[in-house]
């Protein structure tokens, strides 16, 4: 598998996610600059790590959702290629429009930091393959801005095509697949 | 030419920034505070004296970046 991982200025989680990327599927990742217009050729999946793009000014993610390198990601995304965003990477993709919503400060104003369990819903996917479907995972989260909103027939669309779940709170958990959310997205600490 | 873009949120989403801010102002006793909404201005100046060009530039800037129109509303006022 060939994956491109997309670094913006303020992004800081690049190299974790190439280092993870090489140890999945045994390939180099390509580091990709928010500047470039094209991704390299045979990319199979890109991957939008965290921090903090653009020191989240304006909206967490809206600038770099604006870069040249967004319309290969989208062009990617509509010939059906894999993308991957993980914490800033995720607001990314929402304020790029490859996912419906928006992330929205936190309701009750605080910076969660905590272990969550997800249930996985289908295991037929590309992301959660090598998971049992039924499967409680423990994902950590740290956001500020992880507060998903949008409107009720895009929520009821994503609850009806569930990749996984919260376990404790049986409310849509974080999940991408090419465009099609499950939404309650998270910021993962370190992410 | 002189320019405000005001971008609010639309009615019904939920503002923890404006609660918070309308609880200090309350905890500091000013009178009369029945609820705050809190937003962003931006005061943008734009080049030549076309005042539809402007306000064209300036919807274009809300639309595109300005404001996310799932949640939020704007309004271009060209001050001259």
């Amino acid at each position: 598998m060939k994956a491109a991982v997309v670094v913006f200025p303020g992004i800081n989680r690049e190299r974790d996610m190439a280092r993870t990327l090489k140890l999945v599927s045994g390939t180099e990742p390509s580091m990709v600059w928010h500047a470039d217009t094209a991704l390299p050729a045979g990319t199979d999946l890109v991957v939008i790590p965290g921090g903090f793009s653009y020191g989240d000014y304006l909206r967490c993610g809206a600038i770099a959702a604006r870069a040249p390198i967004m319309d290969a990601v989208r062009a990617h995304a509509g010939r059906g290629g894999l993308v991957l965003g993980v914490c800033n990477g995720f607001q990314i993709l929402c304020e790029s429009g490859l996912l419906p919503g928006v992330l929205m400060r936190n309701a009750a104003l605080r910076f969660i930091c905590k272990d969550v369990y997800l249930r996985v819903e289908r295991s037929d996917t590309p992301f959660t393959r090598g998971y049992n479907a039924g499967q409680v995972i423990r994902v950590p989260v740290a956001h500020g801005e992880g507060n998903y909103v949008a409107d009720s027939e895009t929520v009821t669309r994503l609850e009806a095509t569930d990749v996984w779940r919260s376990a404790m709170w049986g409310r849509t958990a974080s999940s991408i697949r090419a465009g099609i959310s499950t939404a309650r997205p998270t910021r993962l600490p370190g992410f | 030419m002189k320019a405000r873009v005001t971008v609010t949120l639309k009615t019904g989403i939920l503002d923890p920034q404006g609660k918070a801010i309308e609880g200090a102002l309350k905890s500091l006793g000013v009178g009369g505070v029945a609820s705050v909404r809190q937003g962003k201005v931006f005061d943008i100046e734009v080049d030549g004296t076309d005042r539809a060009r402007t306000e064209a530039a300036l919807k274009e800037a809300a639309e595109k970046l300005l404001a996310n129109t799932v949640i939020e509303n704007y309004r271009v006022e060209v001050l001259g």
